[in-house]
């Protein structure tokens, strides 16, 4: 697509980055339901333009934390998909060893601090690595993804007090699906919503749609370029929707009948698909990316089905360096 | 060599590290202005506000963003301020702090201190004289340190400071007065290293933090009346030291535990159970628990009292333990 000018090659990529999103989470869906994949997973299908809108804006030494739902925003920050994979499978080639799975996938080798299975477990980490990141002078700034359910808890509170307090280079983005696992988010928030709060609190913030991957583009390099120059704190609230339920198995049948063929009409992908053949994008150049994008992930999932275990002793390995047990005391 | 008090050794400790290393940093509530304890007493004109930083009262972000800055390459001091607070921030301790570097497949080393001021002072009642170190020995990822000395709380925390594991530093409250000599320049300790303080034949004696000179005193109470034991205050409970016990009860045969948490599933439990397993049940004349009763911790001096350990207890028990 070498005939494309800048700005259409943008949209590509973002296409490209929610398209492998899509496929690999569609993937690991099958797979889990196939039971090669064990435990919990919570998928984010539908709620791709807001990983890959972000993260097209930030430099590989940025940082992210990221939440239960995290495999977005791991892709779309640079992690290998078939390590991902590998991890989803509980394998030795895993990102984490098979010792996290699905909830705790990190790569620190391109910023990605980490998955959390507490939410808002990782809005006080985000503030204290940027926190770090500013003592040392870095220009790296820290962008820290978690949801809706995540403006009750204290931490929510108190981070971005410490954010504003200390000026830190600290990208909040509340993905709001409108779903706190079982329950509508709204049905037990009170208030204006985390706009009003975080202005509450001196963050600069705006609510933009989730489901618009050029607006979250747009947004997003606007307030990553501000926590940048200035050090100052930025909240992007990003309203988007939850196709499926609240984990892979979970089918929310509480919803009524229509609410997610409405979402689906609203789907990130399909609407950049819309735009990318207004501009010109020939019908097989778009299914071209989706189809390799396909092809990456079964591959992966083929990789990670062969892949070794873990073995046995590794359980006992990076636990601590003083006072860890041994594995031959316990064979 | 100087004399100071237990928690101007602290001071010392954590001055000449930061002096060494310009990536440990302190955060908690008041410690640019010293500290609630005066552990950090002249640390910011000498380091500056960034890397001294008195914090909001906000327990789960001091503990989460010392570890986001280490995820990073700091080294923090995560302040506590009283132990007891930490409950506040215990998702970050129990499930971040300790787990990260597992969960992630060791891509993270959280190399954290955190300082808990812990035990009775002052009647200070129910939620600010707390002693759960046992709990922190349960949690697999962490050290727990649990030093009863000046000497002790300098190299132990030099050590902490030093270490890549997340180190639970419990500064015992109740013996911040206590002098000690101390080096100018100040060594590590090792950890699981126990400090024998009295040698002998009659029994074995395990403490640690705030009970340590009780029994110390009590050891020297019947050493006059003629009796000798082997008494270890363990320094840390985890990792501790199996070995230096195990080895004394083997000769003794006779082992008490004293500490100032509650008895029932407190440390004091494990090592019996580690120490039967090692010798045989067969092999002990007596093995005891000196600690407090499942009882919160009561304001009142005439109840406080009642609770707290003295050397004519731990005396008492000692002699329960030889006669058994």
């Amino acid at each position: 697509m070498n005939h494309l000018g800048d700005n259409l090659r943008r949209l590509v990529g973002l296409y490209r980055t929610m398209a492998r999103i899509r496929a690999f989470e569609e993937t690991s869906v099958a797979a889990h339901k196939a039971g090669e994949i064990p435990g919990p997973l919570h998928v984010s299908i539908g709620q791709e333009a807001v990983a890959a809108g972000i993260c097209v804006n930030l430099r590989t030494d940025d940082r992210i934390t990221s939440n239960h739902r995290g495999h977005g925003h791991a892709i779309a920050k640079g992690a290998d998909p078939r390590r991902m994979m590998a991890e989803l499978y509980g394998r030795a080639n895993g990102y984490c060893r098979g010792k996290g799975g699905s909830m705790h996938i990190a790569d620190f080798s391109v910023g990605m601090l980490g998955a959390n299975g507490v939410v808002a477990g990782g809005i006080p980490i985000a503030v204290g690595a940027a926190q770090g990141l500013k003592m040392q002078k870095s220009s790296a700034i820290v962008t820290c993804m978690f949801g809706d359910g995540a403006v009750n808890r204290g931490p929510f509170l108190e981070g971005l007090n410490w954010a504003v307090l200390y000026r830190l280079p600290v990208l909040f983005v509340c993905e709001d699906n409108g779903i706190a696992a079982f329950t509508r988010a709204d049905s037990v928030t009170v208030g204006p919503g985390v706009v009003a709060r975080a202005q509450a609190l001196g963050v600069a913030a705006a609510s933009v749609d989730g489901n618009n991957v050029m607006a979250v583009d747009e947004a997003a390099q606007a307030a990553v370029a501000a926590v940048r120059r200035n050090y100052d704190p930025h909240l992007l609230h990003l309203r988007t929707y939850r196709i499926l339920g609240h984990t892979s198995t979970d089918a929310a049948a509480w919803r009524p009948a229509g609410e997610v063929e409405e979402a689906r009409r609203r789907d990130p992908i399909a609407r950049l698909g819309a735009v990318l053949s207004e501009r010109g994008l020939s019908a097989a150049e778009l299914s071209a990316i989706v189809e390799e994008a396909k092809a990456e992930m079964a591959a992966a999932r083929k990789e990670a089905n062969d892949a070794a275990w873990p073995q046995p002793a590794v359980a006992y390995e990076d636990v601590q360096d003083t006072g860890a047990v041994a594995w031959s005391k316990y064979r | 060599m100087v004399e100071v008090s237990l928690i101007e050794a602290s001071r010392r400790a954590a001055m000449q590290e930061m002096r060494r290393d310009p990536r440990v940093w302190v955060l908690g509530e008041d410690v640019a202005r010293g500290g609630l304890w005066g552990q950090y007493k002249d640390f910011v004109g000498e380091f500056g506000a960034e890397r001294v930083v008195s914090t909001p009262i906000s327990e789960a972000t001091i503990m989460g963003a010392g570890l986001g800055s280490a995820l990073v390459g700091m080294r923090p001091i995560i302040e506590m301020r009283i132990f007891d607070f930490t409950m506040c921030a215990m998702d970050e301790l129990v499930n971040q702090i300790a787990k990260i570097r597992y969960m992630f497949g060791g891509q993270a080393k959280p190399a954290v201190v955190v300082r808990m001021p812990h035990g009775m002072w002052r009647n200070s009642a129910a939620q600010h004289s707390q002693m759960l170190e046992t709990w922190f020995a349960h949690l697999p990822g962490v050290v727990v340190v649990t030093p009863s000395t000046a000497e002790d709380v300098a190299g132990l925390l030099v050590q902490a400071i030093r270490s890549d594991d997340p180190v639970l530093f419990f500064d015992p409250k109740d013996l911040f007065g206590v002098p000690g000599i101390i080096a100018e320049e100040i060594e590590p300790i090792p950890f699981g290293v126990a400090r024998q303080v009295s040698e002998g034949n009659a029994a074995t004696v395990v403490s640690w933090s705030a009970a340590v000179p009780l029994a110390t005193k009590a050891a020297q109470m019947l050493a006059e009346q003629g009796i000798k034991i082997d008494l270890f205050d363990l320094r840390t409970i985890w990792p501790w030291d199996q070995d230096a016990v195990i080895a004394s009860v083997k000769k003794t045969a006779r082992l008490l535990v004293v500490h100032e948490a509650v008895e029932v599933a407190g440390f004091g439990a494990e090592i019996v159970a580690r120490v039967i397993d090692a010798v045989g049940p067969g092999a002990l004349k007596a093995a005891k628990r000196l600690a407090a009763p499942r009882i919160p911790i009561p304001f009142s001096p005439a109840l406080e009292a009642e609770l707290r350990l003295t050397p004519d207890k731990v005396v008492q028990a000692m002699k329960g333990v030889l006669a058994a």
